[in-house]
This record gives C-alpha cells, sequence and structure tokens, in this order.
C-alpha cells in the first residue's frame, strides 16, 4: 500500500523529468497573476475614487460594474470572452483572456472594499478638512484616503489572494500555467505524480500570501469600521 | 452591433438551450444542497479545533486552514478527480466535487467562525459558566448564537462565493448549469447560452451580493 502509493504520487523519476514543465507553468502564473493585481487593484481604486465624486450617473455604473462582476462565477465570464469574441471578430489570446477577466473581477471587489473604507471614515473629518481650507481633491487624498485605506489591507490582501488563485481556471482555455502544465504532464505520464507537483507549487508560491494576509488582519484589525 | 446580438443575445438560441439549461440548474442546487451543508458544518469543526485545548491540536487545524486556503479550489478538484484513482480509489464527479469542496470552503467557513467565536467577550464564557452551564452548554447556546450573528455578513457572502464556485464542477463533466451551458455553445457554435446561464447566475446571486452590502452597512452603524 506504502509503495503503491508513493508510486503513484512521488514517483522520483517523473519529479525528474517534469519539473522544468511545472516551472514554466510557475513562470506562466506569476507573470498573469502580478498582472492581473496590478491592474486589478488600480482599476479598483480608481473606480472608487470616482464613485466618490457622487455623480449619479458615474456611480450607478459603477454598482452595476461592482455587482455584475461580483456575482458571476469567473469560469462563466471566462468562457464567455474566450469563446464568445472571436465570433464578433476580436480575437484575444487565452491568457490575455484570463487576465483580462481576473483583473475586471479583482476590480469589482476592491472597488468595494476601498468605498467601504472611504464611507468608514466619518463626516465629520470631512467638514473640518474642508474648513481648513483644503479642496475636495485634496481633504481626499490627505486626510481621508490615509484613514480609509489602512483599514482595507487585509481584506484587500485575502481577495487579492483568492482570485489570483484562479489564475488555474486558464487551464480549461490552454493557458499554460502550472495546472495546465501538471494536467498534461500527468496524461503522458499516467501517473499522478506530476499533479501533486503542481499542488505542491502553489502551496509555495501562495502559502507566504495566506501567511501574510493572517498577520495584517491581527496587525490592522479590521472591524469593519 | 448586429453580431454582437446575433452572438451573445440569440433569443432563438436561448429557446432552444433553455431546457438543458434548467437541467444544469438543477444539478447545481443538488449540488449546492451538498457542499454548503457540508462546508459549513466542516468549517465549525476546524474553528473549534482551532481553539482546542490541546496544542498540536490547534496548530493542526491552522496549518490545515491555511494549506486549503492556499490551494486554487480548481487544483484540489483535480488531484481529487483525477489523480485518486491512481491510488485505487475513483470518486463519481459529485463525489470528488462534495471532497474538494469540503476541503476548501471549511477552512474559509472555519476561518469566519473564529473570527465570530473570538468577537465574543471572555466574560460571556465566565457568565454562562457560573450560572451553571456546562463547556458545551455555553458555547451552543450562549457563544456560537452571537459569534454568528456578528459574522453573518461574511458567512452569507462565502456562501455567495460557494455557489459562484460551484461552476468549476464542469471542469470533471459534472452536468452544472456552466456545464450545461456549455454543451449547447458548442453545439451552436453561439455564446448565447452561456450569456443564459450568467442570467441565471446574476438572478439567483444578485440580490443575496445586494443584500451583504446593506448588512455590511447595517453593523457599521
Amino acid at each position: 500500500m506504502g509503495s503503491r502509493f508513493l508510486d503513484a504520487f512521488f514517483k522520483w523519476e517523473l519529479i525528474e523529468r517534469y519539473f522544468p514543465a511545472i516551472m514554466k507553468g510557475v513562470v506562466v502564473t506569476i507573470e498573469i497573476a502580478a498582472a492581473v493585481v496590478v491592474t486589478g487593484i488600480a482599476l479598483g481604486f480608481a473606480l472608487s475614487i470616482l464613485r466618490s465624486f457622487r455623480l449619479l450617473p458615474v456611480s450607478a455604473l459603477i454598482v452595476i460594474f461592482a455587482d455584475v462582476f461580483r456575482a458571476l462565477p469567473p469560469l462563466v465570464l471566462v468562457l464567455l470572452v474566450y469563446f464568445g469574441l472571436p465570433n464578433v471578430g476580436i480575437s484575444l489570446p487565452s491568457f490575455a483572456v484570463l487576465w483580462l477577466v481576473l483583473a475586471l473581477v479583482l476590480a469589482a471587489f476592491c472597488e468595494e472594499i476601498f468605498w467601504a473604507g472611504i464611507l468608514s471614515v466619518p463626516k465629520g473629518q470631512w467638514e473640518a478638512a474642508r474648513s481648513t481650507g483644503l479642496g475636495f481633491v485634496g481633504t481626499l487624498a490627505y486626510v481621508v484616503l490615509p484613514q480609509a485605506l489602512r483599514l482595507t489591507v487585509p481584506p484587500i490582501t485575502n481577495r487579492t489572494l483568492a482570485i489570483t488563485k484562479n489564475t488555474a481556471l486558464g487551464t480549461v482555455i490552454g493557458v499554460g500555467e502550472i495546472l495546465n502544465q501538471a494536467t498534461t504532464a500527468q496524461s503522458f505520464a499516467g501517473n499522478a505524480t506530476p499533479l501533486m507537483m503542481g499542488a505542491v507549487a502553489y502551496v509555495v508560491l501562495f502559502i507566504p500570501v495566506v501567511v501574510l494576509g493572517r498577520f495584517l488582519e491581527t496587525r490592522f484589525a479590521w472591524r469593519r469600521a | 452591433m448586429d453580431a454582437l446580438a446575433e452572438q451573445f443575445f440569440n433569443l432563438a438560441i436561448m429557446q432552444q438551450a433553455l431546457p438543458l439549461v434548467l437541467m444544469g440548474l438543477q444539478q447545481t442546487i443538488i449540488v449546492c444542497l451538498v457542499v454548503i451543508p457540508l462546508g459549513l458544518a466542516g468549517g465549525l469543526a476546524f474553528a473549534l479545533l482551532s481553539r482546542a485545548p490541546i496544542r498540536p491540536l490547534r496548530w493542526a487545524a491552522i496549518v490545515g486552514i491555511d494549506f486549503f486556503r492556499a490551494v486554487p479550489p480548481l487544483v484540489l478538484l483535480i488531484f481529487v478527480y483525477s489523480g485518486l484513482p491512481f491510488a485505487g480509489l475513483r470518486p463519481s464527479p459529485l463525489a470528488a466535487v462534495a471532497i474538494a469542496f469540503f476541503l476548501n470552503t471549511s477552512s474559509y467557513y472555519g476561518e469566519i467562525y473564529r473570527a465570530g467565536i473570538e468577537s465574543v467577550g471572555l466574560g460571556q464564557w465566565d457568565a454562562a459558566r457560573s450560572t451553571g452551564l456546562k463547556g458545551y452548554q455555553t458555547l451552543a447556546y450562549v457563544v456560537l448564537p452571537q459569534a454568528v450573528r456578528n459574522v453573518l455578513p461574511d458567512l452569507i457572502s462565502n456562501t455567495v462565493e460557494v455557489v459562484k464556485l460551484t461552476s468549476i464542477a464542469s471542469v470533471v463533466a459534472l452536468p452544472e448549469l456552466l456545464y450545461s451551458a456549455d454543451m449547447a455553445r458548442s453545439v451552436t457554435f453561439n455564446s448565447s447560452p452561456i450569456v443564459l446561464a450568467a442570467a441565471i447566475y446574476l438572478v439567483m446571486l444578485w440580490p443575496i451580493v445586494r443584500l451583504v452590502s446593506r448588512l455590511e452597512r447595517r453593523m457599521a452603524a
């Protein structure tokens, strides 16, 4: 039983043979994850700032965007964009589809978190700042955001982790990330060792972020102020 | 513009696909009814273990929670579905989904319960014990009801995530909502069935997403 188990999941020669492929997947995963994190958080932040101007039509559009992208499963969006757009003349490579969808989903969640942070700053702070002669933008930049952003660090970290993990969905549309490399190798090798390697690669990649999130949660003590 | 409407909002194709998509919806609901209670129960177990009076147990629970939060659910699912057969176990798609989701969602629910339990003051424990309640009674009748109420928005929003997550069951050929819609898409070469599925997800989940936002704001006030 023991040796059979080792043979199925930890076969040394297969680990050696497929290590380069898995590492290639790791690089692709990191590249896409980095692009998603940067663009998603930046877009979410920009939208929350835009919403703080409280122009009704603009705010309504932002709320609809955020709600739709928070309510739809990312895999649905991936398939929709990947199979739908080529038929209307827009052809995106699969990694671009994955990046686009995940960045929009992350932006939707981040917008809500940043907005909750901005709302959590008491009205008196706005009034006091304005009465000292700061303009709207100055108040936002120097008084409100520094207080608001502190509270948003832990939820943004956790949400970012949850969404970057979705890079694994890329395997469905053939993005050569870790899971894709692992399943391909598994079907060639007829052995579960590459899958185990893929899982280990994810754990090594993401455990530091999980632990960081745990640390930030106690450090910033987010109490939905 | 016409091509766009033709490709994504083709009513004739949607109508054709509707029976298949509704059968998928039924499967999605069945999957939810299996995985949500399992996750809620497993999460409670994780949370209680992570506060157990025995240190190795506590550590094991926390390592477990962090481990399963670091592995993407799709990786877990594929591992269970196509990895376990190499060890001689051959789970059905539904069983594979149940196992993978149990591990993933329990760890998320576990963290939420833990935060809830920690939000209840220690004085509540002392007061309850001093009235003669036993430890498990204190937990069940005094602490947990308050803990759950304190983290209710998080529990609900995580449940929304779980419902959304059931869409990955399509990857292991469980004929749920997205799988059925994608079948219809590959037959008709038209994305309207997936738009239909997306609309169904929206109708199911949008009200809950709104509710969570409102609950969060009310608790803040």
